[in-house]
């Protein structure tokens, strides 16, 4: 069993680096939309490094969405999901080792450059190690929402607009806690704990609605 | 069972036919009723004045935007496990009517907060919520429109009604979250049992209405849908017609 | 010997019985059916969009039926029908981004093998079967650089190296030369006497072992009522 998975989730690795490096691209706009943030709201560090987490957050949250419209499309259009879906492999897992490559090839890069961009946004020291924390384990459940997005909007030629639109409501919740886990770690209302366990159970709830949702989604789309 | 299916939609609409008349009726009782106490006979509020009265459309606008979306859920689930074509039409129907009560929740909200709080929107919980839902509508809707089968329409978004059912109690339960966090409590909280009789039963009965209202349009809704999906089969017969060889096929093995 | 018994107890068999599809809220067609046993081609033939590529992909299990049902006696009984067969279609489902090699070992081990008895492929190696097909040379090149010809032999290897018993194929002569096809033809000769069995639909005529023929054709335009569908 575990023969298929890897070369499934290798060859997705594969395609992800060698293809547009689109790992690049959503660290370039995750980068991009740290910038300009300052230009709106002023160059002042004190307001910076208390909004910090939160625009790393919004953009990671950004740079996710950006990059899902793909996940299933590239698939779709070649023909390789119909075969997919008729390769006696459980749909449902083959829609989670597909997020976790992409995750792994997007969502990684994301987490890795969120402590350079911390700098930027003059974000102290244990602020920066609890964003990074926090956003290692809330942006896979970003990635396997999105999923669900992706899976709708598969058979759209231009589905990436829509996909957010549908996303984002859905996304909501690992927002919240990510970012008040963030805050938590700094001015301390709540413990830290408490919303950041509240965030791994989101993650492994969107582990199993997001590949349960897009798995049926994509049967659906194949007739 | 397949017969059972397709005969349906047309025992379907002569079902409309007979129920809408009465339906029509008994809303148009209750309207005139709940909104006679709730403007006339309904006490106005010692610190709000007339601006209580808002909620006599407020309250049930909001009831509606929940119980539209339980509607979706439920057509959602016949969709999906039965593939009953009704349940698609109905799920489709629902979403624009959804989507008006949660704009018109939303309305009555921020011009009720104006004189309480100050202010056209404050980010409350329940405010917060609603405006997801309302998000969520929309995108429903977005969904329905720029997919062209209507069928792997319906099945998409029967997918995307479900799983928002299941997101929205996680929803609601972050926003909760969230406000207790960034905001305290600053908004009148309206518990059940304590609210007074002479301002309940005006409420009750336009709740009712409002309900009735909605199977209204609702059922009208389905009706016209139907027809609109009767007249694209016709017009795709039609167009099928000239090229004979794209119509219905049947097929005997040679040999 | 062994193999006689076991032939004559589960002989393979695909039985379609009543098929009725509608796409797009269309009737393509309905009322088909038709068996199908091992070591047999099915050539389907009729004008275009009659609906012989919905079809197959309704054999494939990419479109449900509204009707009817697909069932394979002397299969592997907890498997569905369509996870016995390939499906070699108008796409080639090759990455360009990946080495050939790379795009057929995946393929090798993502799709499951049917084990059926009666039936004697075992599956090739990849490289093995790039030979067979004549471009065992591209195997470590990236698949970007071959021509719409070798993309589709590419695509054909993937049915070498998963021994499955059903073949699915659609056009499986389009974008091949004259050589080319001639090659096709022994491999599915080939496929045929080793118990396999073909469903094609094709515009040209293909020298098949044991072939049945399938001709699809347009009937009476009110089969379908509209009030019956909505």
């Amino acid at each position: 069993m575990t023969g298929w998975a890897m070369a499934l989730f290798q060859r997705d690795l594969r395609l992800s680096i060698r293809v547009g490096g689109s790992a690049l691209v959503g660290v370039l706009f995750f980068l991009a939309v740290v910038t300009v943030i300052p230009f709106g709201v002023g160059p002042d560090l004190n307001l910076l490094s208390r909004i910090g987490p939160a625009i790393l957050w919004i953009g990671a949250l950004l740079a996710t969405l950006l990059g899902l419209d793909r996940l299933f499309q590239a698939d779709r259009d070649d023909g390789t999901l119909d075969l997919m879906l008729m390769a006696g492999r459980p749909l449902e897992l083959v829609v989670l080792i597909k997020c976790l490559a992409h995750w792994a090839a997007t969502g990684l890069p994301l987490v890795v450059a969120a402590p350079l961009l911390s700098i930027f946004l003059n974000v102290d020291l244990v602020a920066m190690g609890a964003v990074t924390l926090t956003l290692l384990v809330g942006t896979p459940a970003l990635t396997l929402i999105g999923a669900i997005g992706a899976s709708l909007t598969v058979a759209l030629r231009r589905g990436g607009l829509l996909l957010a639109v549908l996303v984002v409501p859905l996304a909501i919740p690992v927002l919240i806690f990510g970012v008040s886990a963030a805050d938590a770690a700094i001015h301390d209302p709540v413990p830290f704990m408490t919303p950041f366990l509240i965030l791994c159970a989101l993650s492994l709830i969107a582990a199993v609605i997001g590949p349960v949702a897009s798995a049926a989604a994509l049967r659906f789309s194949a007739e | 069972m397949a017969f059972w299916d397709y005969a349906n939609p047309t025992r379907f609409l002569r079902l409309v036919q007979v129920l809408l008349p009465w339906l029509i009726g008994l809303c148009l009782l209750f309207f005139a009723v709940g909104l006679y106490m709730s403007l006339f006979i309904a006490p106005e509020d010692y610190q709000q004045g007339a601006t209580v009265r808002i909620m006599y459309l407020h309250v049930p606008a909001a009831w509606l935007c929940m119980m539209c979306y339980s509607v979706m859920t439920l057509s959602s689930i016949g969709t999906l496990v039965w593939k009953h074509p009704l349940a698609d039409v109905s799920a489709k129907s629902a979403a624009p009517i959804g989507a008006a009560f949660t704009f018109m929740a939303l309305v009555t909200g921020s011009l009720w907060g104006k004189p309480m709080w100050g202010t056209y929107w404050v980010w409350d919980a329940r405010l917060t919520s609603v405006l997801v839902l309302l998000i969520m509508y929309l995108g429903l809707m977005t969904l329905w429109r720029t997919m062209e089968d209507q069928i792997k329409a319906g099945k998409a978004a029967a997918v995307l009604t479900l799983v928002g059912a299941l997101n929205l109690p996680i929803i609601k339960f972050s926003v909760d979250w969230w406000n207790t966090l960034h905001q305290p409590a600053s908004v009148i909280r309206m518990d059940g049992p304590t609210i007074h009789p002479d301002l309940l039963w005006p409420l009750v009965i336009m709740a009712i209405a409002f309900t009735l209202f909605f199977f209204v349009i609702h059922l009208m809704a389905m009706r016209n849908e139907i027809l609109r999906r009767r007249v694209r089969n016709l017009r795709m017969r039609a167009a099928a017609a000239s090229h004979p060889g794209t119509a219905a096929a049947t097929a005997q093995p040679a040999e | 010997m062994h193999r006689r018994i076991s032939f004559w107890s589960l002989a393979l068999k695909l039985i379609a019985d009543n098929l009725t599809i509608d796409r797009g809220g269309r009737r393509v067609f309905q009322g088909l059916s038709f068996s199908l046993d091992s070591a047999a081609a099915l050539v389907v033939t009729g004008a275009n969009g009659i609906g012989k590529s919905s079809l197959l992909r309704t054999l494939a299990g990419l479109v449900t039926l509204a009707k009817g049902e697909i069932r394979l006696e002397g299969g592997e009984p907890d498997r569905l029908p369509q996870e016995h067969a390939h499906y070699f279609g108008h796409q080639d489902a090759v990455k360009p981004a990946l080495s050939v090699l790379e795009n057929l070992k995946f393929w090798q081990s993502f799709a499951s093998p049917a084990k059926v008895s009666g039936f004697g492929e075992t599956g090739r190696s990849p490289m093995d079967a790039l030979e067979t097909l004549g471009i065992g040379h591209t195997a470590h090149l990236p698949a970007a650089y071959l021509s719409a010809g070798q993309k589709r032999r590419l695509s054909l290897s993937r049915l070498l190296v998963t021994p499955r018993p059903i073949w699915l194929m659609d056009e499986p002569t389009s974008a091949l030369d004259k050589a080319s096809e001639k090659q096709l033809l022994d491999l599915m000769n080939t496929h045929l006497s080793d118990g396999g069995m073909i469903i094609t639909a094709t515009h040209t005529e293909l020298a098949l072992n044991n072939p049945k023929n399938l001709h699809l054709e347009a009937a009476a335009p009110d089969a379908v009522a509209p009030e019956e569908m909505i």
